[in-house]
């Protein structure tokens, strides 16, 4: 026994679970949050069952089986609920039932044991839609201007013909509203703060007020003619409508102009349902939110990440590589040099939260209303930078990840042999020249392994965040196509805050379950794509800059 | 101040070393001089008062037992004991009748004009044209032309051209350890210094290039005053004109390679040479 322990076979056996334990762990998280999230955008079959309720009556359900569970018998019991049968566990189906509208909850238990039958008829369909979550029923008719138009062909290539128009009319809107007419209110208030700085500045002489008068009326001009092409096509899109028979035997109508599309998954096969999740999963990523963040994409949240990250590795990389080229090179190695040592360690330890509170009091109260009162006067009392905003949040995390960066920098600085520096400084350089042609390059690897690990802890960040940028929800993007184009001031969207809104603010708990789940594993993609990337870009330089290993 | 044993000697050993040399040499011969020159690590002493007269246009070898402070003594001569904390120097030391360390001296000028070879091959990890246009590029030469005769130059000059001539814009750590350290020489002599020296510059080496870096030295003591530091007193009596036998921080016997050789004045030169000990 004595020798087994001594010859380290137990170590092995130690460590080797221990790596072993940490890797089921992550794989399993990671497999976790993909199921969870990537599962639900798979078109479900629609189920229609015969249910009998607690009055014996036997009603129709229809919707999508969602998962299931066995509570104990007593529980139910005990809530006052009959059950049948006499098994100890009971087993209980969540059922997507949509039609939040018409029935008020969109997601129901039922009791295994009261399901009489279950079918799946091909003709049931599930409506997508901009508002009030999905619609499950049988089509019924196509209206066009509250006539049917249904008798002259079959019912489903009449709903996509006026489903396709329903969505470009959608699109149009959609661009209209959002770019050209945002364009336009974006000049007009620019104009309205030109206006205001000529008058603060004392030149609103009349051939000033005239010009920006004139630009105003040509934007109101412009701004009228697409207000008309909008009427017109809300017009237009109110035109046509759908009937669809819900479970309790109801007919409603749906206007077509809130309709994303129309599924008849019950009716498809594997290769379209493939399509069709492909389409979900593309749609999940690439649009807005919709319904407190509830549906629709995150495109927006995963925007602000990104550019959040990558605004944050601007400003933090040239800050910390100077601190510590000053630190390991030019301070005088002592005691106050190894009490900053020691106080830069520290402040990676400090609670995120608390840069927010420092972010906030400091960038954006201090630095930002500083800003406006010296540069923005024509916009008081409304803030411009004195608000939380995407600038700030970039510095703040950029505070937070600062240690990292000079750490790292450091030890690549120190790793640097020192045959290479006196070799540049003996042929005439001088430290500066030494530093910026030879050593700083050679430390370039360094300063990405500490960009990486700044990245890898910035992208996961949220709390402080919370303080000086992040919204629920960003009606424009930071960076757009009116000029300037990367507008720092804004407030912006992110991931991780994505997740914490959806998954405790939300008004609906089983609608936004699988989006925390989708948004957690997006997350974890950007992260990861974020630092592939810098690594990658490592790597480059390492071999680049080998230093003598030979 | 001093409690390190000192060698036993008849003579005063460093007034010997100037003797013999100031014998020979007149004053425009006279490439460096050392005058009196102690160094000191913190509070320990490294040098003692060193004197002795470097001629021009030849090869001077330090050889002594390791620790004996060739090395050191070396590296004051382009003040790259400037870079060690806690370093001090008194005495002086001249270059063409200038004081090296005088106040108004630019560092950096002067190790422009004293270039440096090392133990181990250092080479940048940049192309190796980049490695000897590295200190022209530092003086601000720009024109392509000028760059690419002198990298020429150099290159022949250390004797590496025909070997790199077709790719002089692969990294330079890709060549082998001669060749690294005859690219480095190249480095050294495109800047066009008027002293070379050479810290055991073959020490990292194999036999073959040894042998090339001793042949290249042969040629360049035309051009420039050499310097060389070395274990191996074979290459000593080799490459150089004069020797210095150095024993820890004494200047213990100076004068043409030749006399120490085959006559050492000094008991401890000739047990040195003669592998008594060392």
């Amino acid at each position: 026994m004595r020798g087994w322990f001594n010859s380290g076979a137990p170590w092995i056996w130690l460590n080797a679970a221990a790596v072993s334990a940490s890797l089921i762990m992550v794989a399993g998280l990671l497999g976790l949050i993909a199921l969870r999230g990537l599962g639900p955008f798979w078109p479900t079959d629609i189920v229609e069952m015969d249910y009998r309720k607690a009055d014996d009556q036997i009603v129709r359900l229809i919707g999508e089986i969602r998962g299931h569970e066995d509570v104990p018998r007593e529980r139910l019991v005990a809530a006052g609920v009959s059950v049948p049968g006499d098994s100890e566990l009971v087993r209980r189906v969540q059922l997507k039932s949509g039609n939040r509208d018409v029935v008020g909850l969109d997601f129901n238990w039922v009791l295994g044991p009261d399901i009489i039958a279950e079918h799946y008829p091909e003709d049931l369909v599930v409506i997508e839609r901009r508002e009030w979550g999905n619609f499950y029923g049988y089509l019924r008719e196509v209206h066009e201007n509250g006539i049917n138009v249904t008798d002259t062909a079959p019912l489903w290539d009449v709903l996509n013909e006026h489903l396709g128009r329903a969505r470009k009319i959608a699109d149009e809107i959609r661009v209209i509203e959002r770019d050209e007419i945002g364009a336009i209110n974006y000049k007009l208030e620019r104009l309205r703060l030109d206006q205001r700085r000529l008058e603060l500045e004392g030149k609103a002489d009349t051939e000033a007020l005239a010009r920006i008068a004139a630009q105003e009326a040509a934007l109101q001009l412009q701004y009228e003619s697409h207000q008309k092409r909008l009427i017109a096509l809300y017009q237009d899109i109110q035109r046509d409508s759908v009937t669809v028979e819900i479970q309790d035997g109801r007919v409603v109508e749906l206007p077509l102009s809130k309709v994303i599309h129309v599924l008849r998954p019950n009716a498809m096969g594997v290769g379209d349902k493939l399509l069709a999740y492909m389409k979900n999963v593309w749609a999940f990523i690439s649009d807005d939110p919709r319904e407190a963040n509830t549906e629709g994409g995150i495109f927006p949240a995963i925007f602000g990440t990104v550019l959040m990250v990558i605004l944050m590795s601007i400003f933090v990389t040239p800050f910390g590589v100077i601190a510590a080229v000053y630190l390991r090179e030019y301070a005088k190695q002592g005691p106050i040099t190894r009490i900053i040592r020691i106080a830069v360690n520290n402040l990676a330890g400090v609670p995120s939260i608390v840069y927010g509170v420092f972010g906030l009091g400091f960038f954006v109260y201090f630095l930002g209303g500083n800003i406006d009162q010296l540069f923005y006067p024509e916009a008081q009392p409304a803030p411009i930078f004195g608000t939380p905003g995407i600038l700030w949040a970039s510095l703040t995390l950029a505070l937070l990840t600062v240690p990292v960066v000079i750490v790292a920098t450091e030890e690549g600085l120190a790793r640097i042999p020192s045959a290479i520096r006196e070799g540049s400084l003996s042929l005439g350089a001088t430290k500066a020249e030494t530093l910026w042609r030879t050593v700083l390059p050679m430390a370039s690897p360094a300063m990405m392994t500490g960009l990486i690990l700044a990245v890898a802890r910035a992208a996961g960040e949220v709390a402080p965040l919370m303080l000086v940028g992040v919204v629920k929800l960003a009606p424009t993007l930071p960076l757009d196509g009116n000029a300037p184009f990367l507008h720092l001031d804004r407030k912006f969207m992110h991931l991780g805050f994505h997740i914490y809104d959806v998954g405790s603010q939300s008004p609906n708990v089983e609608a936004a379950r699988p989006v925390v789940y989708a948004t957690a594993l997006l997350l974890v993609l950007v992260i990861v794509a974020l630092n592939i990337t810098a690594i990658s870009i490592r790597n480059h330089l390492r071999e680049k800059y080998r230093a003598l290993d030979n | 101040m001093n409690d390190r044993s000192k060698p036993t000697h008849s003579i005063d050993p460093d007034i010997l070393a100037q003797a013999s040399l100031t014998r020979n040499l007149g004053e425009e011969d006279i490439c460096l001089k050392v005058e009196d020159l102690d160094l000191y690590y913190g509070s320990k002493q490294a040098l003692n008062k060193i004197n002795m007269h470097i001629p021009r246009q030849r090869v001077t070898a330090f050889i002594g037992p390791s620790g004996c402070g060739k090395s050191t003594l070396l590296r004051c001569f382009n003040r790259m004991n400037d870079l060690v904390d806690g370093v001090r120097i008194d005495g002086k030391m001249l270059l063409d009748g200038q004081d090296i360390y005088a106040k108004s001296v630019n560092v950096a000028d002067l190790r422009r004009r004293i270039g440096m070879v090392f133990q181990k091959p250092n080479p940048f990890p940049k192309s190796i044209y980049e490695n000897v246009a590295y200190g022209l590029r530092l003086q601000g030469v720009r024109s392509r032309r000028v760059l690419d005769e002198v990298v020429e130059n150099a290159l022949r000059g250390a004797a590496l051209w025909d070997e790199v001539k077709d790719r002089m814009h692969d990294n330079a750590l890709g060549l082998s350890g001669g060749q690294q350290q005859r690219l480095v020489i190249a480095r050294a002599i495109a800047i066009e210094p008027e002293v070379l020296l050479l810290d055991e510059p073959a020490s990292a080496l194999d036999p073959i290039s040894t042998l090339k870096i001793e042949e290249l030295i042969y040629e360049l003591k035309t051009r420039f005053t050499i310097i060389i530091v070395t274990h191996n007193m074979q290459q000593a009596a080799r490459v150089s004109d004069y020797t210095a036998f150095m024993y820890v921080g004494d200047l213990v016997e100076f004068n043409d390679t030749n006399t120490i050789f085959t006559n050492p004045k000094e008991k401890m030169t000739e047990d040195y040479i003669t592998g008594r000990y060392g």
